[in-house]
């Protein structure tokens, strides 16, 4: 890759490049309107963006609500992550024959998917793909489905301009900003209320020779510090924080803490908070057969540490109680990642925040281990 | 994640509710493993689980599992019959140290089912005679009936520089054996604790109190190891369900130095 080039296009140009990416047989995904939520779902034209939406998050709450403006990624982040995409919430393994006790796998009839282009991947929504990739398919054994979806994505990142008062990537280290290199094609929406531009930039060679199909103009100096601005503003108005120093062990050593039966009465185990974090990986396999037991399928669906089931063993499970369910979940994510994976599993994109029913807050339970609450931490 | 099928050869009751499961490979494959090792064992439409190999290393022209029934997919895995097909996805897993534990006195010590892993370490043993020293096994079982491979544990107690002790926690009337947890075996025991290695299975409560035993013995943390169950699903440690502390048991054991694991042993829902 040579050295980037950033350019200016004007808004109406993302219709272009959705048809560029289409024209490239991607499938492609991105922000659209879905029960009172902003998901990803399959988009065609400019027109299925989410124009002039906002979202306000806080811990238990979401809700969208109109712009004054026409931004059409003018949110920060809805329920969903790009995962469902490269790591299926339910997939099915294979169908298999068994004819008085004597099984045969059938094969694979499904056809190969295409690989998809995914429109409106935030900073810390690149975090968890480069989390996931080291997971399910750097290690020792890969997972071939996700590896199979995975392969060719082309990522389309979209800068942070605003954050949630739910966020905190900026202590996770990953974001707002977006690193070089990590996305096929960064934009940053600007203007919105006058003459609504995007400052572009390509991060790899096929993210430069889709870009170089639009209409641009070569981005000024201004213009470039407008956009790193209006980035850092993102970045300088984030209300939550994680203090990650000594991060491990103040999980590791607190295994024993009258904190995890406070927050235990708290907590539904309702698993909600795995299903939206755009790293949890675990998943669970369900054998199905018909009545007469000739045919039989397998599927593998996500799965959650919040489950009693989750640590069955003969005998019963491990973790029967919600606290030490908890602790397996926030402890699995602060600091045995770490000693497996290298990093945290968090990249700070405080959907599990906003979507626990009970506004359990994982900055707030992190940082009461360490004695010290600071409760103004999560009013607005 | 395909299940490999095998053919089943045998099912054999060894106790009333535990059978040992002989499967035939298809054609070209093998049963290559390390003692300890597990695999997958699935039953179509039913489900899967993971089941320790019980057979002879130095046979691999079958593999053999010895599975106790206790729920719906372990009662249909004991149910097969000869000639119909259970599938494989294995081994798994790290084993029980039996190279570094060459020139060594070995200690094998299991509570019921928990023998079951540990057989191929004897025959592995009694197969390289001259590179061990001496074996020990202690084994304690529930009650007389439960004692599994009786015939074997009488045979390999014959044998010069072996020694077999059993007990069992209820007696009964007929019961002329030695009656207490597998820990009252230990007076019993001239151990070297320096020249020893000490490979565990059973339940995590017999585990722990037969390493605090070993280790107020002598015998080193690095040299005492235990063989840990936790939920394995994938067996590859990509579905998260064994994990225990930092480690995926499927992956990175279940086989573990006891000096690896101590202070998770003690952590109560872990």
């Amino acid at each position: 890759m040579a050295d980037t080039i950033r350019v200016r296009i004007v808004a109406d140009q993302i219709g272009q490049l959705i048809r560029s990416l289409a024209h490239r047989d991607y499938a492609i995904f991105g922000p659209a309107v879905k029960d009172g939520a902003i998901v990803y779902d399959r988009i065609e034209e400019i027109g299925d963006l989410p124009r002039g939406l906002t979202d306000h998050q806080e811990a238990g709450r979401y809700s969208l609500v109109p712009r004054q403006d026409q931004a059409l990624f003018g949110y920060v982040l809805g329920p969903q992550s790009w995962k469902k995409y490269f790591h299926p919430a339910r997939v099915k393994l294979f169908d298999a024959r068994n004819d008085d006790g004597v099984f045969q796998i059938l094969p694979n009839t499904a056809s190969p998917a295409r690989p998809v282009a995914l429109l409106g991947v935030r900073a810390c929504e690149l975090a968890a793909i480069a989390m996931q990739d080291r997971v399910l398919q750097n290690g020792p054994y890969a997972d071939r489905i996700y590896a199979a979806r995975r392969a060719g994505a082309f990522l389309v990142a979209v800068q942070c301009t605003q954050s949630a008062p739910t966020c905190f990537c900026h202590s996770m280290g990953t974001g707002p900003a977006v690193a070089a290199g990590t996305a096929d094609i960064t934009l940053t929406e600007m203007d919105v209320a006058s003459d609504h531009w995007f400052l572009a930039e390509a991060g790899t060679d096929r993210g430069a020779e889709v870009l170089s199909e639009l209409s641009f103009a070569p981005a000024t100096d201004t213009q470039c510090r407008a956009a790193d601005e209006a980035v850092a503003l993102a970045r300088t108005g984030q209300r939550r924080h994680l203090d990650t120093a000594g991060l491990r062990d103040l999980l590791i050593e607190n295994f024993e803490h009258p904190r995890w039966d406070e927050v235990a009465r708290r907590c539904l185990v309702c698993a909600n908070c795995t299903m939206v974090c755009p790293t949890c990986f675990c998943t669970d396999i369900e054998d199905a057969s018909d009545v007469s037991g000739t045919h039989a399928e397998r599927w593998r669906r996500w799965d959650s540490c919040f489950t009693t089931s989750f640590s069955y063993i003969h005998g019963g499970s491990v973790r029967t109680s919600p606290k030490a369910r908890y602790r397996q979940w926030i402890t699995h994510k602060l600091a045995t990642w770490i000693d497996q994976f290298g990093t945290p599993g968090c990249v700070g994109c405080g959907r599990c925040i906003t979507w626990c029913p009970a506004g359990i807050d994982i900055t707030e339970e992190a940082q009461a281990l360490r004695g010290t609450v600071n409760h103004g931490n999560t009013e607005s | 994640m395909r299940p490999v099928p095998w053919v089943v050869r045998q099912v054999t009751k060894e106790t009333p509710d535990t059978f040992t499961l002989v499967l035939d490979p298809p054609k070209g494959a093998r049963g290559r493993f390390t003692p300890g090792q597990f695999s997958m064992l699935w039953v179509c439409g039913v489900g899967e689980l993971p089941i320790s190999i019980s057979g002879d290393p130095t046979r691999p022209e079958s593999l053999t599992y010895t599975v106790r029934s206790v729920g719906a997919a372990t009662q249909s895995l004991v149910t097969r019959q000869a000639g119909q097909t259970v599938g494989v996805r294995g081994p798994f897993g790290k084993g029980w140290p039996i190279e570094a534990a060459k020139g060594r006195d070995i200690i094998v010590a299991a509570g019921g089912i928990g023998l079951a892993p540990l057989r191929p370490v004897i025959y592995h043993v009694l197969a390289n005679r001259s590179h061990y020293g001496r074996l020990t096994v202690l084994y304690g079982a529930r009650n007389p009936r439960d004692i599994l491979f009786r015939k074997e544990l009488a045979a390999w107690a014959k044998l010069p520089d072996t020694q077999v002790f059993s007990t069992v926690d209820y007696g009964g009337v007929s019961w002329r054996g030695h009656v207490g947890v597998v820990t009252t075996l230990f007076k019993m025991l001239r151990l070297r604790p320096v020249l020893t290695t000490a490979m565990v299975c059973g339940p995590e409560i017999m585990m722990r109190v037969v390493a605090r035993e070993l280790l107020a013995r002598g015998l080193s943390g690095d040299q005492l190891f235990l063989s840990m169950e936790r939920n394995m699903k994938c067996a590859i440690g990509l579905c998260g369900h064994c994990q225990w502390g930092p480690h995926f048991v499927c992956k990175d054991g279940p086989v573990f130095p006891f000096s690896q694991i101590a202070p998770l042993l003690d952590r109560y829902e872990l």
